[in-house]
């Protein structure tokens, strides 16, 4: 854990105005609605909270695109007015990469979820991270298979019920941000999406980061995982988050045991100056041609 | 079909890199793929090529990735192309039907290997020709190339770029092990009229232009990311508008049009090569490396007074059906050499119109078809008439 960068980064404010001009519905497609979103999911709070630090960043939407999988993650970027691509079930991370290498101009932004990002497409997270090309992900943790039903997801707790552990989860669970880190992620910072304003200038800095940014944003499924559990109604559950989550110094060891931990930590994890992949290699390709001239002299 | 030559000099050339070369020469600047026998060539000579002239090369973490990436480029607004064998060429089936239904143009190559399972990396097979026709799940377009030498796969390879780009659809380029190893002298036939083909971008009002409303062409022009159109892009089944919907009476029209967009433009899609056919009374049909053998057994069989013909098909789907029933009027007998187990044979049993026999040559043990195999065939279906 870089903590000296952590301390000494300079946070990437964004001027109060922009903050406050703030208008969802500029970034909507509102000829889409109704959305799909159950009542109480915390989606629509990540979406407002991404599309709000874009605003907050000055992107333009011509030049934003938006890259998501398969489930209830995938869905949200559909909503967003700007160039969105709704790919095949773990796969937004690969293509991203295939598109914000073709087209650096981009703001690549990929909208996955637990299962999309850490099950089927797990192997595309670790190496996104360990190239540090310039994209912003979003993973919304609703520790849950949502859109299929209520199964068990690399998240889910220890002894959850889910429609595929009648008997409650004997798995241990993943811890995304770490994983991400330990990978490569230049960037990495998890929050919850009560603390709206915290959650937006979290993902405004990882899209101001040049390299990889990892952002797990801790959602709520009231649905299918809530219900399941006794775990109450929306506020209840986003209430019992703030008990559970908090703002503090990543500490190795509060997280170093299989199962997850009854407390996980917020905030940003890992900010570092590791070199962005597609700079790199734009510099190789210019120093081939530049060599290549030369040679034909 | 012959090649037409530019006239420059000959050169020694090996399959894959006939392929990365083709496929630069049409223009594409994009290639992630990932190391399989007996397709890597195709890839290192890639990463060499690519940087020259600015294009990108990304080895991916697997061949999932790899053609995610391939597609993810293409929707940037770049020719972009990924190559693999059997096992890889499986792994990107879900992603290819995303490529089709999404209607996302890019380039898959296939060196197809023995089979099934890993099989045999170093040998060549046509195990695949079925698995590029139906691989992926649900009805689906598709457009497969099967060039027959060194200086085919150049061109075939430019022109599945060309082809891609047009009818906004994946094109697969399959040839075997024999052929992506074989080192060839080769007189690099222009490309250019496939360098010179893009797709058809949108133009006009972003907010008058639908993503999924075709041209009489049945292709609908394309959005690129920064023009200002602001399009949704998904595997669902879409509207013209490019909304997911289940709502038959707006599907129907969209999966007809989806489905008939490469028939509308056949002109264009056919390629086959001919040989002896309209006066034959054996015709073999073969593809890729067999269709040299069979041009040799054929020859030498004409020369001692046998009416043999050859008929290959350099687009293998959708096959010549019509062509194919044209030239063969007057056949008694098919022979249909391929090097698996039978899959053209199908297709031959489906195209044929009148009561002739057909007669499969089959090899799968790693070793390609010979000339006097051909020859040997053709004799015995002569014989028991």
């Amino acid at each position: 854990m870089n903590k000296q960068a952590a301390i000494t980064a300079e946070k990437n404010e964004a001027p109060d105005s922009e903050i406050r001009d703030f208008e969802i519905r500029d970034y909507l497609r509102l000829d889409m609605f109704p959305h799909f979103m159950c009542p109480g999911c915390g989606h629509g709070i990540a979406l407002r909270a991404l599309l709000w630090a874009i605003h907050s960043q000055g992107i333009e939407k011509d030049k934003l695109a938006i890259v998501s999988g398969i489930g209830c993650s995938g869905r949200v970027g559909s909503y967003i007015d700007a160039n969105t691509y709704h790919t095949t079930h773990g796969r937004p991370l690969a293509f991203a990469t295939g598109l914000k290498m073709a087209r650096p101009d981009l703001h690549v932004v990929v909208i996955t979820g637990d299962g999309d990002c850490l099950a089927i497409g797990g192997n595309h997270l670790i190496h996104a991270a360990r190239r540090n090309l310039d994209i912003t992900c979003l993973m919304l943790n609703n520790e849950i298979y949502g859109m299929t039903g209520g199964q068990v997801s690399p998240t889910t707790p220890h002894d959850r019920f889910t429609t595929t552990t009648p008997a409650g989860n004997k798995e241990p669970v993943f811890d995304a941000s770490r994983l991400a880190e330990a990978a490569g992620a230049g960037f990495v910072g998890r929050e919850i999406t009560i603390h709206l304003p915290r959650l937006r200038d979290l993902i405004a800095e990882g899209l101001a980061y040049k390299g990889f940014s990892f952002i797990e944003v801790m959602s709520d499924c009231t649905e299918v995982n809530g219900r399941k559990n006794d775990l109450g109604s929306s506020p209840e559950m986003v209430l019992g988050q703030t008990r559970t989550m908090r703002p503090s110094e990543y500490d190795n060891n509060v997280v170093d045991h299989p199962f997850r931990p009854n407390t996980m930590n917020t905030g940003v994890f890992v900010r570092s100056d590791r070199p962005e992949y597609g700079a790199t290699y734009r510099n190789m390709v210019d120093e081939i041609q530049a060599l290549q001239q030369k040679g034909q002299k | 079909m012959t090649l037409q030559s530019s006239g420059q000099e000959t050169i020694n050339l090996q399959g894959n890199h006939a392929c990365a070369l083709g496929a630069v020469a049409a223009g594409c600047r994009f290639y992630a793929g990932y190391p399989i026998t007996p397709s890597s060539e195709v890839a290192e000579r890639l990463a060499k090529e690519l940087p020259k002239v600015g294009g990108v090369f990304l080895q991916m973490e697997d061949e999932i990735a790899s053609i995610a990436a391939t597609l993810g480029a293409s929707m940037g607004g770049v020719k972009a192309m990924t190559a693999t064998s059997g096992p890889g060429f499986s792994l990107k089936q879900e992603n290819l039907g995303y490529g089709m239904g999404a209607e996302i143009p890019c380039v898959v190559v296939n060196v197809m290997r023995g089979g099934p399972s890993t099989g045999m990396p170093t040998r060549p097979a046509q195990g695949d020709l079925m698995q590029a026709r139906w691989g992926t799940h649900g009805d689906h377009p598709v457009i497969a190339l099967t060039p027959g030498s060194v200086e085919e796969i150049y061109q075939q390879t430019a022109r599945a770029f060309a082809l891609s780009e047009k009818l906004r659809i994946p094109v697969i380029v399959l040839f075997d092990e024999s052929l992506g190893h074989l080192v060839e002298t080769v007189a690099l036939p222009d490309v250019t009229e496939y360098e010179k083909t893009v797709r058809k971008w949108a133009t006009g009002k972003p907010e008058d232009y639908k993503p999924y409303k075709a041209d009489k062409d049945g292709v609908p022009p394309m959005a690129r990311p920064g023009d200002g159109y602001r399009v949704h892009t998904t595997g669902l089944t879409v509207d013209e508008s490019g909304w997911p919907t289940q709502k038959s009476a707006e599907v129907e029209p969209v999966m007809k049009r989806l489905l008939g967009k490469v028939a509308l433009n056949n002109d264009l899609v056919e390629s086959f090569e001919d040989m002896d056919c309209e006066d034959a009374e054996v015709v073999v049909v073969a593809l890729g490396v067999v269709g040299r053998a069979a041009r040799k057994a054929v020859r030498e069989l004409r020369a001692s007074g046998v009416k043999a013909g050859l008929f290959r098909p350099i687009t293998l789907w959708p096959f010549p059906t019509k062509s194919f029933r044209k030239l063969t009027k007057k056949a008694k007998h098919f022979v249909v050499a391929e090097m698996n187990a039978g899959q053209l044979i199908l297709e031959i049993g489906a195209a044929k119109t009148g009561r002739q026999s057909v007669t499969g040559l089959n090899r799968f043990d790693g070793v390609p078809i010979s000339p006097s195999q051909i020859k040997q065939s053709i004799k015995e279906v002569l014989g028991h008439e």
